[in-house]
């Protein structure tokens, strides 16, 4: 089953706290269950997203790493 | 009545407790209640920036717009030099007396004008900040205060400050809440989750 991305947000070249604050904005604009991609550089977004989403209680599905860049697909609580 | 009496051990063979547990479909409503409450009670945390330094200021403005986008509420009590931060871009010169203007024109007011606590050797220290800042894709204070405030965090101008320095409401930024004094941030600091004095 693929999941079905609501947005994508790209925060590839930011640094921390950008890629969360922006994730945090695009997921207010979307409905609950909703999913959201992340695109990030940031080594330290990592251990933040796992933290983020305990902190928020929306759901880490995935979380990959490709060469330079991590991607983290959360779905809204 | 002695019969009675003898038979009655034999009756509560179901607790009746527990047989009001049983009946109850799922748990009680006052537990569900209160443990609703808890797990959706809005954690808070409570900064106080008092300083005007670049290196204190841009910790706060990260901690606090992280804090918005995790949901957790968070309120800025902005005092002393770290009002003045907070003053409109196109205030150079700010007070009522000439003490308060050579104030300001000594530690020039706005988010861009930050100095460094320590080496700031007459501007180059942050302007070597501002070239890492770029090439390392870190915000600026002044990207984080815009995030900051449209996550909804509450910057709370220190009225006594104010007074000392001559700044008006005014002179300050829009987006800052209503001026309030130190049994307000006492009020705050004591119920928040975590309070930081930065």
């Amino acid at each position: 089953m693929t999941l079905q991305i609501s947005t994508t947000v790209d925060a590839r070249g930011l640094s921390c706290p950008m890629p969360i604050v922006k994730t945090a904005q695009a997921i207010k604009a979307i409905s609950s269950g909703g999913i959201v991609e992340v695109l990030a550089s940031d080594p330290g977004s990592v251990k933040d997203f796992v933290a983020w989403s305990r902190t928020t209680g929306h759901e880490l599905l995935e979380q990959t790493a490709d060469g330079g860049t991590y991607r983290f697909v959360i779905r809204r609580k | 009545m002695t019969t009675e009496t003898l038979e009655r051990p034999a009756a509560p063979v179901v607790d009746p407790l527990a047989q009001a547990i049983a009946d109850v479909d799922g748990l009680p409503e006052t537990y569900v209640e209160a443990d609703l409450e808890s797990a959706i009670r809005t954690k808070e945390l409570v900064i106080v920036n008092w300083s005007g330094d670049l290196d204190k200021v841009w910790p706060v403005l990260i901690l606090s717009s992280t804090a918005a986008a995790s949901g957790v509420r968070c309120k800025v009590f902005v005092t002393f030099w770290g009002l003045l931060p907070f003053v409109k871009d196109q205030k150079r010169v700010v007070g009522e007396n000439w003490m308060q203007r050579m104030l300001t024109l000594m530690q020039r007011p706005g988010i861009d004008n930050l100095k460094l606590s320590k080496m700031n050797f007459l501007g180059m220290g942050p302007w070597m900040m501002g070239v890492l800042r770029k090439k390392y894709g870190v915000a600026s204070p002044r990207e984080l205060l815009e995030a900051a405030t449209a996550l909804g965090v509450e910057f709370i101008p220190c009225q006594m400050t104010m007074d000392m320095f001559g700044l008006k409401r005014e002179d300050l930024i829009d987006e800052m809440g209503d001026p309030a004094g130190a049994a307000t941030a006492i009020e705050i600091m004591t119920e928040a989750d975590a309070s930081l004095f930065i």
